[in-house]
């Protein structure tokens, strides 16, 4: 089994001791398959049990280890130390405040994603008893790939729309809103588009793509975001001109 | 907050971005057939002249002219946006003016046709 050394550059800050954040440097040996987050649990194992940061599936499903590795927002548990020169700095979530060393707080993204009902409205009345809510495998299709946001904000972190205008609804919560909005069985749409078509929603976005790069499922956030523009603009259009067209 | 206008402006832009995404990279093929002595029969200026005379030809020239024109002017204040430059509202006059001054020179010059 090789082992490499490698410097970690950690930021570290604890809101009661620092003034500002700084870098703590560890020499971890590393085996070859690795990843980054290895190393991070190697440092609070045997080296510094102080340093603070989030992580729990290690498999790139629960979204919690999101962090600047080399200045790209990463899933800590997908990046692997091999793919990296022997110096690797890591840094919290840009665009989140720092709670303490690698953890952000992402209060503001939760509240984002919850204003956009990223869940099933039923389109139709159905008792329990009346069975499920069938769908063929073409329905499904059309939005299955929208699902697979584990919301590990990467895309916030990517975004510099985000970066310069905080209110941006944002990649995920609006990609989220279009996945429930493309299902055969939600009839959410019309109270979903109330809150991404707004100026400080899907309009924000300048399709920079920086989202979709770092996305770790490849949702492709920057894609929703663009099919949004276009069927809100289609809305738009209709609302303005034929008012009286029922949607 | 209601739900926004931006769709007016970035419906044009779209189109713009679809025009000029198919006929930008057409219009240099030709110009650089035309400037190395290869103009295809179809494209001589008697003929271009004569599309251009006609009311359809008309409206075609000037919706592609204007779309791409607005795209670009779009495109621009987005770019100066992502480039850190605040003053959103001066820069749109200033590109949507260029992208009109623009719009209707295409215009004068096809109706005189
Ligand atoms: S630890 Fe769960 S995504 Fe990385």
């Amino acid at each position: 089994m090789s082992e490499r050394r490698i410097e970690l550059e950690v930021l570290r800050y604890s809101p009661e001791r620092d003034r500002e954040p700084r870098f703590q440097s560890y020499t971890v040996p590393c085996l070859d398959e690795w990843v980054v987050l290895d190393a991070l649990n190697h440092v609070k194992d045997h080296l510094d049990t102080t340093l603070s940061y989030r992580w729990s599936c290690h498999m790139a499903v629960c979204g919690s280890c999101g962090m600047m590795v080399n200045g790209e927002p990463t899933l800590a548990c997908k990046a692997f130390v091999r793919d990296y020169p022997d110096r690797i700095r890591v840094e919290p979530l840009a665009n989140f405040p720092i709670e303490r060393d690698l953890v952000t707080v992402m209060d503001d993204f939760m509240e984002k994603l919850a204003r956009v009902k990223p869940w099933l409205i039923p389109g139709e009345d159905k008792t329990l008893g009346s069975g499920e809510h069938r769908q063929t495998p073409a329905e499904l299709k059309r939005f299955k790939q929208y699902t697979m946001c584990i919301n590990c904000m990467l895309c916030y972190s990517a975004c510099p729309e985000y970066g310069l205008v905080p209110e941006f609804l944002g990649p995920a919560a609006i990609a989220l809103a279009h996945r429930y909005n493309l299902d055969s069985r939600d009839g959410g749409r019309a109270e979903r588009q109330e809150i991404i078509a707004r100026d400080e929603a899907v309009w924000q976005c300048s399709f920079v793509g920086a989202c979709s790069e770092v996305c770790p499922k490849h949702v492709d956030p920057a894609g929703a975001l663009q099919q949004v523009k276009l069927a809100s603009t289609v809305d738009w259009y209709r609302e303005h001109l034929l008012p009286w067209v029922k949607k | 907050m209601p739900k926004s206008n931006k769709p007016i402006v970035w419906g044009l832009f779209a189109a713009g971005g679809t025009v000029t995404a198919f006929i930008t990279p057409v219009l240099v093929v030709l110009t650089l057939l035309a400037a190395a002595g290869h103009v295809p029969d179809l494209l001589t200026y008697d003929r271009l002249h004569a599309f251009a005379a006609h009311w359809i030809g008309k409206a075609v020239l000037f919706g592609i002219v204007f779309l791409s024109l607005w795209h670009a002017a779009h495109r621009l204040r987005i770019t100066l946006h992502d480039f850190g430059i605040r003053g959103d509202a001066l820069v749109a006059v200033v590109v949507y003016l260029f992208a009109a001054a623009g719009s209707v020179a295409s215009a004068v010059t096809l109706l005189r046709i």
